[in-house]
């Protein structure tokens, strides 16, 4: 098994060497032994083995074996930071269209505003762009987003731009490197939501030039050298 | 015996009519992410079918009286093209393709970790382009790939794969006419790597015995087919990204 493929934040392995082969596996496949491991996220206890339940990467972190899905879908999680766009607006609340498979909920309690009942059509309208924070999300999947928080706010300029939910990490890692460098280059205010949305705002061009580096990392995906092309990337701006 | 008497489905050297062993099975092909618009897809190619599963999801259910509380539902449409067989298959939902989508997300239902996403629906949609025979395990084996390109928690992968009998005699993977004359038609959907059974239909009589040879054809057949599956799927991400 395994496969000559693109290796993923090699740093937060513990004990990875360096140039360890990383392993795709698919549903079902067994990634372990069930006995002295944990099974995480991805996983599946099934008899003697863990198994994967996703196509991905298997990893394994103090004895906790995982799968670091290839592609997945978004699944809100409480203190999320979320890129919402309104879809409905009722007396006194929000419905949000936060990426996952259920519309957020923002009540007005939670709204920043004092909102009178009825008028909460002023302060946020359908296809308004919000930066809002889960506030919880319950065993039925019901999400309520909250609008109380420091930048928590509706987004009026810039733009919203999507990068697939499992490669946010990927932009985060390390630091923020890949984000700082694309600050860097392009001066522009770059917020990243967990939901696979990313908003920035700055001079068109700007912009043009930060959804480049975005697209870039969408199509490099898993591979090991991303953070090298976005360096690339970055000198050859910098050079223009 | 049934069936029909007359017609010569076994050749007179012991092989079949298009020269495969009796435990042969066509030609399979695998493609996955072959849709860029969904979030997982998949083409399968087995012998003369082929067919395509796109796989959309999860995503909140409509309409609202589909939803279940604790698990999520699985909306799967399995069509076959009007151009799919010499005759003309009159568009839209008739009794056999209704029957078909049944089973087949009943068979998925075992297999994805559908309590996972509580009142969501997984839109499940297998269209045969081209049929042969056999084409619901076709659409087992694409959806199965599919499901696991977007990115859905599965157990296990599911391989549809059928064992008839023709002349009396156990063969794997039925080809038209084989099905046609046959004796019995049992297609199962089996998952590999545990061979548990999600799916299993009979057309015809089969004996005990008879009844355990075709699991056993069935079951080695599952595992060539699931290493194809697997291979699929490496083969899209050892080259490309995971994005949709």
């Amino acid at each position: 098994m395994g496969s000559p493929v693109g290796r993923h934040g090699d740093k937060e392995m513990t004990g990875a060497k360096e140039g360890a082969v990383q392993r795709l596996v698919t549903p079902g496949e067994a990634i372990g032994a069930s006995s002295g491991a944990r099974a995480g996220t991805g996983t599946l206890k099934q008899g003697d083995n863990i198994i994967s339940t996703k196509l991905g990467y298997a990893k394994e972190n103090n004895g906790v074996l995982f799968v670091e899905p290839i592609y997945s879908a978004y699944l809100p999680r409480s203190g999320d930071l979320v890129v919402g766009v309104i879809e409905s607006v009722r007396n006194n609340l929000w419905f949000a269209e936060v990426n996952g498979p259920f519309n957020g909920l923002l009540p007005m309690s939670l709204a920043p505003w004092k909102v009178e009942f009825g008028a909460a059509r002023e302060h946020m309208d359908i296809g308004d762009v919000m930066l809002a924070r889960v506030q919880e999300v319950d065993e039925a999947h019901n999400i309520v987003l909250t609008m109380k928080g420091v930048g928590l706010r509706k987004l009026k300029e810039g733009s919203v731009l999507e990068l697939p939910v499992n490669l946010i990490k990927t932009i985060r890692e390390n630091n923020e490197e890949i984000l700082n460098i694309l600050k860097e280059i392009s001066d522009c205010r770059i917020i990243v939501g967990d939901n696979g949305r990313i908003w920035v705002d700055g001079d068109p061009a700007n912009i043009t030039t930060v959804r480049d580096g975005i697209d870039l990392i969408k199509s490099m995906g898993h591979e090991s050298n991303v953070l090298s092309s976005i360096q690339n990337y970055a000198n050859e701006r910098r050079n223009n | 015996m049934g069936g029909y008497g007359d017609v010569q489905l076994l050749r007179d050297d012991g092989l079949r009519l298009d020269g495969r062993k009796l435990d042969e099975m066509r030609e399979v092909q695998i493609e996955a992410g072959v849709l860029p618009a969904a979030d997982g897809s998949a083409w399968v190619k087995h012998g003369l079918n082929v067919a395509v599963c796109a796989v959309y999801g999860p995503m909140e259910a409509h309409p609202r009286k589909i939803q279940r509380q604790d698990r999520a539902v699985i909306d799967l449409r399995y069509n076959m093209a009007p151009f799919s067989t010499s005759d003309r298959i009159r568009p839209g939902f008739n009794r056999r393709s209704r029957e078909i989508s049944k089973v087949t997300a009943e068979a998925l239902e075992s297999v994805v970790l559908v309590e996972r996403y509580p009142r969501s629906k997984i839109r499940v949609e297998i269209e045969i382009l081209s049929a042969e025979a056999g084409t619901r395990c076709v659409g087992i084996t694409a959806a199965s790939v599919a499901l696991a390109d977007a990115g859905i928690p599965m157990r296990d992968m599911i391989v549809g794969v059928a064992s008839g009998k023709v002349e009396d005699t156990v063969v794997l993977d039925l080809d038209k006419a084989e099905d046609n004359y046959g004796q019995a038609d049992l297609p199962m959907g089996i998952l590999p790597t545990t061979e548990e059974i999600a799916f299993l239909q009979m057309d015809g009589d089969l004996s005990v015995e008879e009844f355990n040879l075709c699991m056993e054809y069935n079951m080695k057949a599952a595992k060539e087919i699931h290493e194809i599956q697997m291979d699929a799927l490496r083969r899209r991400y050892e080259s490309k990204n995971g994005g949709a």
